[in-house]
């Protein structure tokens, strides 16, 4: 066999002519991004443009107001960083778990044979969808800030609240010793009642008789944490809000960006899940329901054993990019000041003028939290998704 | 033949990422363009911003004006770019604009890592606070500011100077950092901030446009440099000449007392420095040497006036803003305003 005709038998050979291609295309793909980023490093140097990630040990020298973990000025740029971080993870899941309950209770209730809810929730739906985000934000902020009183004439709520065009200002735990002993026994609750949960499962498929598990969970959990506060001595105190110079002083503040964001953000996407809710609910088939009553099962059993199981297999995907989009659209942040990562990054950036350096940090960052939650969601989806035995 | 085509193609890809960017003359190709691209802000009165008919004006808008003048002989060859702070470098870095005159402070960083040059000082400015005396009445003082929630620009310099000026007085405060002016104002005047802090010319621009403009104070204190004037590209010094030049050239006209009127009669003066300034001179090849025309102060002049014409007509006793002139008068007045020699 010559040279010539062992080449063409491996050439002939398609498993391993994709394999070599996709090699070369891979190689290919990398060897040009790297050219791209050698010669955008050059270029930079040639200008007299500093670059490289240096700078996030440097001093950042700005405040942002209300950090979540300890920051001043005196922190480093990356601290500054993480701490707009942070605000666009608390904004994003406050964000999600608000949608959801918004989107599921709107989605249902446009299906409910009450005339007048039926229409209000299609009301809701067609206002919200079709106003821009942007428009919303600036909606709620203009609004808290034109209707809310001045903090001298907060409005006093029950339970040490005020509430000015500050922000809702309320009273602020302070834990003491003790409180540790507390939560671990609160972990426990929850999971004895999982176990409860599996043996009540285990037994109605057995015998067939049901067992009320909610509410004894609920029961086990809130009696056995109380009944450790109690023995512990209460380990928990409260800073309360009293009236300052300029503001409000003690407890937490809740500022109006974060409200106006957190309101904006939730009611849009809630509009978009409202319908995913009502398109998975109606993609069941009539005969489960029909073959489910025909069994004698409740309308609230027929809901929630029947109904909503299969629906959860036509929601979840697009609920997913529902969640996408609120954690993307969390960027709007910067339209009122709330000090999110892009916020704070925008300052960074102007403060160090590295622009390439920030932008490879944002987009790795939006990125990996929508992967996160692209996993998350793929694996419950998976666990609600049809088994074929 | 498919595969050659794909790694032609690829090879293309190649050559294209690597062609470095060329340092480029950029007196040479404003003149091939026959325009001048001129990064302002995105609107602030007296500084830059369009008025009723949508014409760009302001102080450093007539910068732009002067250079387009020297330049191209024509003050309206200028195509604005309205850069808000976080685009405004990288605009000017990536050579999408030609100047960057948009009230920009001159530091060393800016020239140290950013590749920037700073060409001239069109206005002395510094970072004040402005408070609403009927919500917030008795305070006079910064030091008196503790607790208080301040809404800042994002990027200026003044987001750093307020941490450093508050840190140092171990003051408190909360701030509130903005994006766009727009919003800033806004949002103070909505009283979501007790104190609105900037440079103190755009205090008293911003003061303007509050709902009640007589309510709200400026501080005295200043707790800041910010010289602010026309920035470059570092690397092409020809250029960085031109404009230096010609802001010294609108400086050393009102030390000579030539003025838009007069800029005709002052070409057959009988003072030598005054003919030199305004290339009058025989065999006068300053203008020239610069790559400009040897009259070309005149056609700056002509243009825009001098400096202190630009002054009051933008900011000064002419305008709304009526700014003093202060530390922006000529240093034959006691100001910073000094032109290097042309000789």
């Amino acid at each position: 066999m010559s040279v010539h005709n062992r080449m063409s038998v491996l050439m002939n050979n398609s498993a391993l002519r994709g394999v070599a291609i996709q090699v070369l295309l891979g190689m290919a793909m990398l060897s040009v991004a790297w050219v791209i980023a050698q010669n955008a490093a050059g270029n930079l140097q040639r200008a007299n443009i500093r670059s490289g990630f240096d700078f996030l040990d440097a001093r950042a020298g700005f405040e942002i107001a209300r950090p979540l973990i300890q920051y001043t000025s005196d922190s480093t740029y990356g601290r500054a960083l993480v701490v707009g971080l942070l605000n666009t993870m608390l904004i994003a899941a406050t964000g999600i778990v608000a949608a959801t309950i918004i989107g599921f209770l709107v989605g249902i209730g446009r299906l409910s044979s009450n005339w007048l809810i039926a229409r209000l929730c299609a009301l809701y739906v067609e206002v919200f969808r079709n106003l821009p985000p942007l428009l919303l934000v600036f909606f709620w902020y203009l609004g808290i800030l034109s209707v809310l009183p001045q903090p001298r004439e907060s409005l006093r709520l029950p339970l040490n609240l005020f509430l000015n065009n500050r922000g809702l200002t309320f009273p602020a735990p302070v834990p003491s010793e003790g409180l540790g002993g507390v939560a671990a026994v609160f972990v426990a609750g929850l999971l004895l009642s999982f176990v409860l949960a599996r043996w009540a499962r285990i037994r109605q498929a057995k015998t067939g008789r049901r067992f009320p598990t909610l509410l004894v969970s609920v029961g086990l959990v809130v009696v056995l944490t109380t009944v450790a506060f109690v023995a512990a001595g209460a380990p928990l105190s409260f800073n309360y809000p009293v009236a300052g110079t300029f503001n409000i002083t003690g407890g937490t503040v809740l500022g109006p960006e974060f409200i106006s964001l957190f309101m904006a953000l939730s009611f849009y996407t809630a509009s978009f899940i409202a319908e995913i809710v009502r398109a998975g609910i109606q993609g069941v088939p009539k005969g489960q329901t029909e073959a489910a009553k025909a069994l004698g099962l409740k309308p609230s059993a027929v809901m929630s054993l029947i109904v909503i199981p299969q629906a959860f297999r036509i929601i979840i995907p697009p609920l997913t990019s529902q969640y996408l989009n609120l954690t993307k659209n969390s960027s709007l942040a910067i339209a009122v000041g709330f000090s999110d990562l892009i916020a704070v990054g925008g300052t960074t950036l102007n403060q160090t003028g590295q622009a390439i350096e920030i932008i490879a940090i944002w987009m790795l960052i939006y990125l990996t939290l929508s992967v996160m939650t692209s996993v998350f969601m793929n694996w419950f989806n998976a666990k609600v998704a049809l088994v074929e035995r | 033949m498919k595969s050659r085509f794909l790694l032609a193609l690829l090879g293309g890809a190649v050559c294209a990422a690597t062609a470095a960017a060329a340092p480029v003359d950029t007196l040479q190709s404003i003149k091939a363009k026959g325009s001048l691209a001129c990064g302002v802000s995105t609107g602030n009165p007296g500084f830059s911003a369009t008025d009723d008919k949508g014409e760009w004006k302001g102080l450093d808008v007539d910068f732009c004006h002067a250079v387009s003048a020297a330049v191209l002989g024509d003050p309206s060859k200028v195509k604005y770019n309205p850069l808000s702070s976080k685009v405004r470098f990288t605009a000017l870095q990536s050579g999408e604009i030609d100047i960057l005159s948009r009230q920009t402070t001159w530091t060393a960083s800016r020239e140290a890592g950013l590749g920037l040059m700073f060409a001239g000082v069109m206005y002395y400015d510094g970072q004040g606070f402005m408070v609403n005396s009927k919500k917030v009445s008795g305070v006079t003082s910064a030091k008196q500011l503790s607790g208080a929630t301040v809404c800042v620009l994002t990027g200026t310099t003044g987001e750093l100077n307020m941490a450093d000026y508050f840190k140092a007085n171990k003051i408190e405060f909360s701030p509130v950092v903005f994006e766009k002016i727009e919003e800033a104002k806004a949002a103070y005047d909505a009283g979501r901030c007790d104190v609105y802090t900037d440079d103190q010319s755009n205090l008293y621009s911003a003061r303007l446009s509050l709902a009640a403009p007589a309510d709200h104070v400026v501080l005295p204190e200043i707790i800041s440099k910010e010289p602010v004037g026309p920035v470059v590209r570092q690397g092409d010094d020809r250029w960085l000449n031109v404009v230096k030049w010609t802001y010294f050239a609108l400086v050393q006209a009102e030390e000579f007392g030539i003025t838009q009127a007069n800029v005709e009669e002052m070409k057959n003066s009988s003072n030598p420095e005054i003919k030199r300034l305004l290339g009058q001179e025989a065999g006068a090849t300053i203008g020239t040497d610069f790559g400009l025309s040897s009259d070309f102060v005149v056609n700056v002049i002509k243009a825009v006036g001098n400096y202190g014409e630009i002054f009051e007509r933008n900011i000064g006793q002419q305008s709304p803003l009526k700014i003093e002139r202060g530390k922006n008068a000529l240093w034959t007045q006691g100001g910073l305003q000094y032109a290097m020699p042309f000789r």
